[in-house]
């Protein structure tokens, strides 16, 4: 027995609970430091967090983000506001479309533009975003269930997520970062099908997310480990900052599209979801529950969309036709100086803010009135609620940082600028 | 609505609000840096104004500030910065839920002494945002309780923000602990 102990011992380098003496058997009476992250599979994009463990026990966080920090702001201050156009799709990469549309409208709000574009305009923006929207939520459900060990789950929801962004490519040419929209307008008008693409597209979702809410709302380890686990209460969702589903799933009852209507959003019906426990669960019922919305919404849009122009008639950020470019040396002077020098911005500060995939999601910009933006100011949701995290894995064990880092949906670009 | 809360606001700290303006559809209200913790307690505790809920905070660096086309520039001394102005400005805005109305604080600050009272008490989410701004302007927000860099190193020397730091300039972190200190580093310190 000896023998074989010491052999134990010495080819594997481990002992048997059993064999261990009873002082051995004990954990660590001391507090442990474990690193966790930053290029840990769970930690959405890269964030590290120093935990303070007690066992398995969080007694204490610190976390560092800014692993992914490309200094949006100091690159925008030199480049003209429509080169900025495709850092903003690197911002919140899954759904890009709408950081698009929250910096046009940024832009717009100083040039007061505002109220003033295209119905068309208005409408293919809003088709855009609700389509990120869907994209965003998609993958946030997806990815936290298949890191609870639902793989299908994943698996569905990304292929409904490729069928989405398959039509945003149709739409703007590329798949990923399309940099589609323009101060004033956007950049092309929707391809000719794309009224039939969007309703197959979104016949396939609905029944995709009814099979996915099949496997996982009465899924009992999927509910063991959503339920509870980082619940928050309404007023610390308030005085933290946080917007979108994360507080709705609190109960506090905001959403940008409905108390601060922008766009055609006030021509739309829609409800806001709310939920009650604000736990994991609570988020994930909320986000699945948004995506629905989001369906209800496109639908009317198909159907309300008007023809006629993709960009504000003024000259200040419109490019004058392609025949008088080519053919008139006033035209061909107009375009070259709105391509160099930008669009020119009366000097001011404006703060305009969009419903993004996680919350409010704004642009504070102060305009010297020279085509670049003299300070560009991102509001990223995911920062805020990064923020929380400290406060909401306290006093959980290390498992449930996964379900709450998932149900926080921190994309690691916005955060981190 | 909102022209309410800056009436409000300027009738019950007349001493404390430097001025008021509505810019773009945006309420702003500067405030005297020393008055700043009063007026945001009764923001928030107010039922009348009831700001509980943070939106952001950042700081607008005024260097290099020659504005064209000048109709309205935002601070009142307008044409270009020198100095004898105040370098920066720290902005909060704050949101509320019940009322649905929002409101821009801004604190001017001089170029030598940067410091502004810290919101981070009243409001939790400005934790965070107070110390990114520590990190990218060099603001220093007092009685934060931990006013650390967050996105950068700590060895980073420098705010990246400030109109006088070079874009292309680069400061790779590598630990070599044979070499003498950074020259730059001592020097600044």
């Amino acid at each position: 027995m000896a023998d074989a102990q010491t052999l134990k011992q010495l080819v594997l380098g481990r002992k048997d609970v059993q064999d261990l003496s009873d002082t051995e058997q004990e954990p660590p009476p001391d507090l442990m430091t474990v690193n966790m992250g930053p290029s840990h599979p769970a930690m959405h994009g890269t964030v590290r967090i120093v935990l303070t463990v007690d066992g398995e026990k969080i007694v204490k966080s610190d976390i560092h983000p800014g692993y992914l920090h490309r200094c949006f702001e100091k690159e925008s201050e030199y480049a003209t506001y429509t080169q900025v156009f495709p850092y903003t799709d690197r911002l919140n990469y899954v759904s890009p479309m709408i950081n698009n549309c929250g910096w046009a409208m940024a832009v717009e709000k100083l040039m007061g533009l505002t109220g003033k574009l295209p119905k068309r305009v208005e409408y293919i923006r809003v088709i855009i975003s609700e389509m990120s929207r869907m994209t965003d939520h998609l993958t946030c459900i997806g990815a936290s269930a298949m890191e609870l060990g639902a793989f299908t789950a994943f698996l569905y929801f990304l292929k409904s997520r490729e069928w989405l962004y398959e039509l945003l490519e149709k739409i703007s040419g590329a798949r990923l970062t399309h940099s589609y929209v323009r101060v004033g307008g956007v950049a092309k008008d929707l391809p000719a099908d794309w009224d039939a693409d969007l309703t197959h597209c979104l016949d396939k979702i609905v029944g995709v997310i009814d099979e996915v809410e099949v496997m996982l709302n009465n899924n009992k380890i999927f509910r063991d480990r959503m339920a509870g686990i980082g619940a928050m209460t309404r007023a610390d969702a308030i005085a933290s900052g946080c917007v979108g589903p994360i507080a709705r799933a609190c109960g506090v009852d905001y959403d940008v599209r409905r108390d601060h209507p922008y766009s055609v959003y006030p021509e739309l019906e829609f409800d806001v979801p709310l939920g009650t426990t604000g736990d994991c669960y609570d988020r994930y019922l909320v986000r699945v529950e948004e995506l629905k919305q989001c369906i209800r919404i496109l639908r009317q849009c198909q159907k309300q969309i008007p023809d006629g122009p993709i960009m504000v008639d003024d000259p200040r950020c419109s490019l004058p036709p392609k025949t008088d470019t080519y053919n008139t040396i006033e035209s061909m002077i107009r375009h070259f100086k709105h391509i160099m020098d930008g669009v020119r911005v009366p000097a001011g500060e404006g703060y305009a803010f969009v419903e993004g995939g996680n919350g409010e999601l704004g642009f504070f910009v102060v305009a010297d009135g020279t085509g670049r933006p003299y300070k560009a100011y991102c509001r990223s949701p995911s920062f805020v609620h990064l923020s929380t995290a400290g406060q909401l894995i306290h006093d959980h064990f290390i498992a449930d940082v996964v379900p709450i880092f998932g149900m926080i949906n921190m994309i690691g670009g916005e955060c981190d600028k | 609505m909102s022209k309410k809360v800056l009436d409000a606001l300027t009738a019950k700290f007349p001493s404390a609000i430097v001025r008021t303006a509505t810019a773009n559809g945006d309420e702003i209200a500067w405030i005297k840096r020393d008055d700043l913790l009063a007026v945001a307690k009764w923001l928030r505790d107010d039922p009348a104004m009831a700001f509980d809920a943070p939106v952001f905070c950042t700081c607008i660096d005024w260097l290099d500030w020659k504005p064209q086309h000048n109709n309205r520039p935002p601070p009142e001394w307008g044409s270009a910065w020198n100095e004898t102005k105040p370098r920066f400005t720290v902005c909060y805005q704050l949101r509320s839920v019940a009322h649905k109305h929002r409101l821009r604080l801004e604190i001017e600050l001089p170029e030598n002494d940067p410091r502004c009272a810290s919101l981070a008490e009243l409001w939790p989410a400005f934790n965070w945002q107070e110390r990114e701004t520590f990190d990218m302007y060099g603001i220093k927000f007092e009685n934060h309780p931990d006013l650390r860099r967050i996105y950068l190193y700590e060895e980073f020397v420098g705010y990246p923000l400030r109109k006088d730091y070079p874009k292309e300039k680069r400061q790779p972190l590598v630990r070599r602990d044979d070499l003498p200190i950074n020259p730059i580093k001592a020097e600044h310190k």
